[in-house]
């Protein structure tokens, strides 16, 4: 059964046809777009490679059926920069030595990316560590990636001050 | 992962219609089934799509003070609604303790109620399991029991369910509302999951087709707001599966315990509410030796499944640090890391 979805990946809109209905996002993100930034770490939403925004929402793509998100817009890690400028978050990744190996480096950042648009973690560490849990970094670059993420943060908010989503949860 | 036939659903009665037929499975986000579909745990043939169903992710404030949780609420928003989390912050507390951020944004409220148990064995389809295969036994017993039951389980099952949302819930009274081929009806949460017996492929009392709508919580259960609390054991801080977490709730006036929930998780195939606990504390003055009874009476009948006797006691006391957290009141903001027994709380009021 081969049928096709729409999707708007990193601002363009693609009509991309599914061979199978067993395509997860992931897939669909290196096999059929040839973009191979997400990575497939273990490909059962543990280890966090895989992170994309999803209607502005980090998740894990190698758990979302691409059928299922037929109309979403998708942003990965080759959509972040602006032609040869960097985004905050990938200047800060550079800046504080928030990757070694760099291959869990795509997600950690899209997944930064989430946590500073959900603007629950303030300014804390603590909240900065508990909210980047979802990615693992095997080479250990975690001290340099929450210093990257509290400094993206603040980049972010004097350049472009957004609406804060509520504190109270 | 087996070939399935993708079906998108328009309506609640197209979703049940869909989902009725044998080998099929509803697909919300997908975040345990699409693992449990690549491990070859789960092999349906056919996927019913209900992400599209309208209306199903509002979380709707009833006039009698009541909460209607749509079953495609997502996790992240439920616990990050400001009026849902202060109403009821221990539900808030469990929904940020478990998993990651990613999971949390994708994963939805009646998916988590649908998830299955994380017992190695069920998920290695190299295992016996009575669940996953009925009849071939259990590879569980006798093996690595460390996560596995000391509440209710059975000959034919140890497993746990692994939900850290659903304990909360399960103390504060939440129904589920279900539609099916015949109709809709409201079971409590408490007598959703099924104990394992002999049947523990029989895993809620969902007949074929049924479908959860929502999740619904009395106007009683804001009343606990300000002295509640959910703990969890686990093996490291952030993004673990609870050894054992415990929910709960006080309502207190004039210096006594006027009405008391507890529930344990990790501990049974289902979320474990201790009614004798809770009754064993009402218009008792809120202290250790009430809280140790409390305990004691919600692990009565608790036995070891295996290599696992130190859940009781440890039940037992995050119980009683549960109910003294709860008592000394909701903190005015959740901690850092949400259930943590390692974080200090400052525990300012609440209200």
């Amino acid at each position: 059964m081969s049928f096709d979805i729409v999707l708007t990946v990193n601002g363009t809109r693609r009509t991309i046809p599914i061979p199978d209905p067993r395509v997860t996002l992931l897939d669909l993100l290196r096999e059929s777009l040839h973009l191979t930034g997400a990575k497939k770490g273990c490909d059962r939403g543990q280890c966090g490679a895989c992170t994309v925004l999803v209607d502005g929402r980090r998740i894990n793509s190698c758990l979302a059926l691409a059928a299922s998100l037929d109309g979403a817009e998708i942003l990965t890690i080759e959509g972040l920069a602006e032609g040869d400028r960097l985004h905050p978050v990938q200047e800060a990744f550079i800046t504080h030595d928030g990757f070694q190996c760099g291959f869990c480096t795509p997600g950690q950042i899209m997944s930064a990316v989430g946590l500073i648009r959900e603007a629950q973690a303030g300014d804390d560490p603590e909240r900065v560590r508990e909210a980047m849990s979802g990615n693992l970094c095997r080479c250990g670059a975690y001290a340099g990636i929450t210093e990257a993420v509290l400094e993206a943060q603040k980049a972010l908010s004097q350049n472009a001050p957004t609406t804060r989503q509520g504190e109270a949860a | 992962m087996i070939p399935f036939e993708y079906v998108r659903a328009t309506d609640v009665a197209g979703a049940v219609a869909a989902g009725a037929a044998p080998g099929a499975a509803y697909l919300a986000a997908g975040t345990n089934l699409l693992d449990l579909m690549k491990g070859g745990v789960a092999r349906p043939t056919r996927l019913v799509d209900i992400t599209r169903l309208p209306g199903l992710a509002a979380v709707e404030r009833r006039d009698d003070g009541g909460v209607r949780i749509g079953a495609l609420a997502r996790n992240s928003d439920l616990a990050h609604d400001p009026a849902f989390a202060e109403a009821y912050p221990a539900v808030a507390e469990a929904l940020l303790s478990g998993a990651s951020a990613q999971l949390r944004n994708a994963a939805t409220a009646a998916g988590n109620v649908m998830q299955r148990t994380r017992c190695a064995y069920f998920t290695d389809p190299g295992s016996a399991c009575n669940k996953r295969r009925p009849g071939s036994g259990c590879d569980a017993i006798g093996g690595e029991t460390r996560l596995h039951a000391i509440l209710g389980w059975s000959e034919a099952c140890i497993a746990t369910h692994p939900s850290d949302f659903c304990v909360p819930l399960v103390a504060l009274d939440a129904g589920v509302e279900i539609a099916g081929p015949a109709g809709t009806r409201l079971v409590p949460l408490e007598s959703f999951h099924r104990l394992p017996g002999t049947t523990p492929e029989r895993e809620t009392v969902l007949e074929p087709g049924e479908l959860i709508t929502a999740l619904v919580l009395p106007p009683e259960a804001a009343a606990f707001a300000g002295h509640s609390r959910y703990l969890k054991v686990r093996d490291r801080t952030s993004y673990a599966f609870a050894v054992v977490s415990a929910a709960a709730a006080l309502r207190l006036e004039g210096g006594r315990i006027a009405e008391a929930r507890l529930a344990l998780g990790g501990v049974a195939l289902k979320p474990w509410r201790s009614r004798d606990a809770e009754g064993l504390l009402a218009g008792r003055a809120p202290d250790a030796a009430a809280f140790r009874e409390a305990a004691d009476a919600a692990l009565a009948g608790a036995r070891p499944s295996g290599d696992n006797a130190f859940k009781i006691e440890l039940s037992r006391r995050l119980a009683v640090r549960a109910l003294t957290a709860a008592a000394a009141g909701t903190p005015a903001r959740l901690p850092a890391l949400p259930g943590s027994v390692l974080a200090p709380a400052p525990e300012a009021a609440h209200v």
